[in-house]
């Protein structure tokens, strides 16, 4: 116990501690107090980099939801023993490096790549497609990276419901897809929310995908956090940064857990 | 049962989505060709080269160290932990710390860690990184271990102390044993936490003892090169390894 | 409030400097006899900017033992050498405006220039860089220019001269153009396109700057400061922001990858050895300093990195062979003094940050 204390709370007080002193000249710590940080981050500049990272993380995550939800529910029509090897299937590629799946899309994606390569050659396109380092890559990269995530919380909700529900709203003249949408949609809410926190928290502190499919132009929070401790040496107003995406994680969370509550309450 | 066909299709795209990016990566492992993206002919060659690499077989090596060691110091902190926080706190707000290092973004946690060793002025280096790898890794092995202690029937233990044992021997003899499926599958998946690893270990390490992570982050930023391929397909390979081999024996142990 | 702050930190500047001078400025005398054999220098350079062999040839030639360690950037390299205690490196490969702000902040070591005889093969020119006249605390290892990388195959006729040609590419050439990304480069461009110095300071002429670069980020295929020469190689680039000396990795694959420095003229940058005053192997680091100063090691860099060295007899040795292939081989000092030196902006570098993270954000 004394170790998580040691090394869990002494992080965020020395974090919360740096974030009102100043930057030193040359990048060191001046033992001064102000609250220039948190009025920094307040500058346009700043809050538009986060609103950018909040909406491609939402991009992501509505993508992903799309995407793992009718995954999720596909797993749980198969026969028991196919889904846990289905389930093995989708996690699988989240338990390799993340560094490698990222790589796999520039390998993918860059004009020279074979996207790019097979689409020309098909004769679809006459000039390559300007895939990589957009934005629109880097959801990609994100969507990758993290929908084994979605997958997982969305079936363990589904997998839980019973089934003699559903039966018997269609047995009482319900069809399918009205079933589907007022029994199973309902009861998976939890599960769902889960997937959503999952996806989107990893997707918004993300800095390697960005720099890696994004070309450095796309600059999410984390490339900024990331800059502030490694490159700007600015670790005070990195520490507000950090400190305000942990505050709206927590709130996120604290919504989910909310909306979870009066979900189950109702149900 | 047409929603079976439709939602089959679903589930065969999203296995492509998957698959396709780490299948073309394992095959231009085998190309010949020094461009990365044209096709020329089989060839092993990168394979030969890498293992030829000093900084890749370095990383490869500082990775196993950190890997193995996390996952020892991991597994026993984390299974005491999920004993404390199940056993004897009933503070929610207690087992929500335990767990946070697992749910809170790495990068967070990288920077909070990196802000502590310096305000103390420990040096970077294999240690930081093993001491950071291990908070979080703690927390999922943790987290794994509360969910057996849950389902273990408190009276085993209270009948073996009535037997005479002693609290020690309970704990060894009873308590151990039957987490034990837990153990193996948090010890596995400690280690491939750790292995695979890399904003923790960016911001934690020390400049000379670069981890395999590491070493591959510098590589794509320095160009995609063949050699690359045949690294991310070993790594490919060995992560999927640890992973199949912890489901199997996740699942012997729970049949024994 | 802030003008207490202010007054406060200056205060707190300003007496950890006189401490740090009391106890750093007199420079303890080393000890040109000392037993070079019990010393472990730890060396960090760029990756792949050294022979790999270095290690077994210094310990071979002088005794010490040596570890080398690799840093990407020089940012990264200064977050480890001023984030306070003991970083255990004692030769650092810093650019020259890192240096003098190490020099600044008190953290590296004057150097005893009676231990390092081979200064002497050092070039005239290489006494006088703008941010450490004199080489008092920093040694250069290699210098050059900055200037646009291209195919001259797929823009003949419309080869670049200026640097507007690439801030403002033909439509032909959108989207297939790189910038580098590192801070004072990423401004260098626009900042001479408009005729300003590299090391303006002032708010008004950098505000221009970011407004030429926001305009051209729309017309680039990515910020690289790394592989924007395979770029050239593969075509996906027809145009980039370079080092002279990157560029001419890419001519080796295809010769049609040449290196021009544009009409309004660019910088001087210098990559320099630097030893810590934290280091406790100094007399290993100056006898380091001085077998990198060896014609022959200090070669190395010019025919294998492509990049010229400040050292008048390594380059006379190797120009014959290599200024055929690479023209920027055969820039003279005098001509790259020609350029403007990079210089620590100090307090305005936090201007050039913000401006560098609206450009790339924006």
């Amino acid at each position: 116990m004394g170790y998580v204390i040691a090394f869990m709370v002494l992080p965020v007080a020395i974090i919360a501690t740096y974030s009102f002193f100043q930057r030193g000249q040359y990048g060191g710590i001046v033992y001064s107090l102000t609250l220039d940080n948190f009025a920094r981050a307040l500058d346009s500049l700043y809050v538009g980099i986060l609103g950018t990272s909040v909406a491609l993380s939402s991009t992501v995550t509505l993508l992903a939801l799309l995407i793992g939800f009718p995954t999720a529910l596909a797993i749980t029509k198969l026969q028991p023993q196919h889904q846990n090897i289905a389930l093995v299937l989708v996690i699988l590629p989240f338990w390799t490096n993340f560094l490698i799946r990222t790589y796999a899309w520039i390998v993918l994606l860059s004009s020279e790549g074979l996207l790019n390569q097979g689409l020309l050659g098909l004769g679809i396109i006459s000039d390559p497609l300007a895939l990589l380092y957009t934005p629109g890559a880097v959801v990609m990269g994100l969507l990758y990276a993290y929908l084994p995530l979605m997958v997982l919380p969305i079936y363990a909700a589904l997998s839980r419901i019973d089934p003699s529900l559903r039966e018997a709203a269609i047995d009482l003249g319900a069809s399918r897809f009205t079933a589907l949408r007022q029994v199973v949609f309902p009861l998976a809410i939890p599960g769902t929310l889960v997937g959503c926190v999952f996806v989107f928290v990893p997707s918004v502190g993300n800095f390697i995908v960005p720099e890696l499919l994004g070309g450095g132009k796309t600059v999410m929070v984390g490339n900024l956090i990331r800059d502030q401790f490694l490159k700007a040496r600015d670790w005070p107003f990195g520490s507000v940064l950090a400190i305000a995406m942990v505050v709206m994680l927590v709130l996120l969370f604290a919504l989910q857990a909310r909306i979870t509550k009066r979900v189950l309450g109702q149900g | 049962m047409t929603g079976v066909g439709k939602l089959g299709w679903v589930l065969a795209a999203v296995c492509f989505f998957l698959y396709a990016p780490i299948a073309i990566v394992i095959v231009m492992s085998f190309n010949a060709s020094k461009i990365p993206f044209q096709w020329t002919g089989f060839s092993t060659k990168w394979y030969s080269e890498l293992f030829a690499n000093a900084s890749v077989l370095e990383g490869l090596r500082n990775s196993l160290i950190v890997g193995v060691s996390t996952m020892i110091l991991s597994v026993v902190l984390g299974v005491l932990l999920a004993i404390g926080i199940t056993r004897h706190s009933t503070s929610s707000a207690v087992q929500a710390l335990a767990l946070a290092p697992a749910i809170i973004p790495d990068l967070a946690l990288a920077i909070g860690l990196l802000a502590l060793f310096s305000a103390i002025s420990f040096p970077l280096g294999l240690t930081t990184v093993i001491l950071s790898h291990t908070i979080f890794c703690m927390a999922f092995v943790a987290a794994i271990a509360r969910g057996r202690i849950l389902q273990i029937d408190p009276a085993l233990e209270e009948a073996a102390l009535d037997l005479g044992d002693t609290p020690r021997g309970v704990f060894f003899r009873v308590t151990v044993p039957s987490l034990m499926p837990a153990i193996i599958a948090g010890a596995l998946l400690a280690f491939t936490l750790s292995f695979d690893e890399f904003v923790i270990t960016f911001f934690t390490n020390g400049p000379s003892t670069p981890t395999l992570p590491i070493v591959i982050y510098s590589m794509v930023r320095f160009g995609v090169t063949p050699e690359i391929n045949a690294l991310a397909s070993l790594v490919l390979l060995f992560s999927v390894a640890i992973v199949l081999i912890s489901q199997r024996s996740v699942k012997l142990s729970q049949s024994i | 409030m802030s003008r207490t702050t202010i007054s406060l930190s200056v205060l707190v500047g300003s007496t950890l400097f006189l401490g740090a001078c009391a106890t750093g400025g007199g420079s303890e005398p080393l000890d040109p006899n000392a037993d070079l054999s019990a010393q472990n220098l730890v060396v960090s350079n760029w990756a792949g900017y050294y022979p790999e062999d270095l290690a077994t040839a210094f310990e071979e030639a002088v005794g010490s033992s040596m570890t080398i360690t690799n840093h990407a950037t020089n940012e990264e390299i200064m977050a480890k050498l001023t984030a306070g205690g003991d970083s255990g490196i004692d030769i650092a490969f810093v650019s020259g405006q890192f240096a003098q702000a190490l020099a600044n902040q008190d953290l590296i070591y004057e150097l005893d220039k009676s231990l390092i005889p081979n200064l002497a093969n050092l070039a005239p020119e290489a006494d006088n860089l703008s941010y450490d006249p004199g080489n008092k605390f920093s040694v250069p290892y290699a210098w050059g220019t900055t200037g646009i990388c291209y195919r001259s195959d797929l823009m003949a006729g419309n080869e670049p001269t200026s640097w507007m040609d690439l801030l403002r590419p033909d439509d032909m050439y959108k989207g297939k153009v790189t910038a580098l990304a590192t801070e004072r480069w990423l401004m260098l461009p626009a900042q001479k396109a408009l005729g300003y110095s590299v090391n303006t300071q002032d708010e008004g002429e950098m505000n221009e700057v970011k407004d030429l670069l926001l305009e051209a980020k729309g017309n680039l295929l990515a910020y690289d400061d790394t592989t924007f020469y395979s770029r050239l190689v593969s075509g996906e680039a027809v145009m980039t922001v370079a080092w002279d000396g990157w560029c001419n990795y890419g001519t080796i694959e295809n010769p049609d990858i040449k290196f021009v420095v544009p009409s309004e003229g660019s910088d001087l940058w210098v990559d320099t050895m630097v030893v810590l005053k934290s280091s406790k192997n100094k007399e290993a680091a100056h006898a380091f300093i001085n077998f990198i100063l060896e014609p022959t090691n200090h070669a190395w860099v010019a025919e294998n990195i492509l990049y010229k060295v400040p050292n008048q007899a390594a380059m006379d040795a190797v120009l014959p062979g290599l200024v055929g292939d690479f023209p920027n081989m055969g820039f003279t000092a005098a001509q790259l003094l020609g350029y403007e030196g990079l210089v620590d902006l100090g307090n305005a570098a936090a201007l050039y940050t913000r401006l560098a993270t609206e450009i790339t954000s924006g």
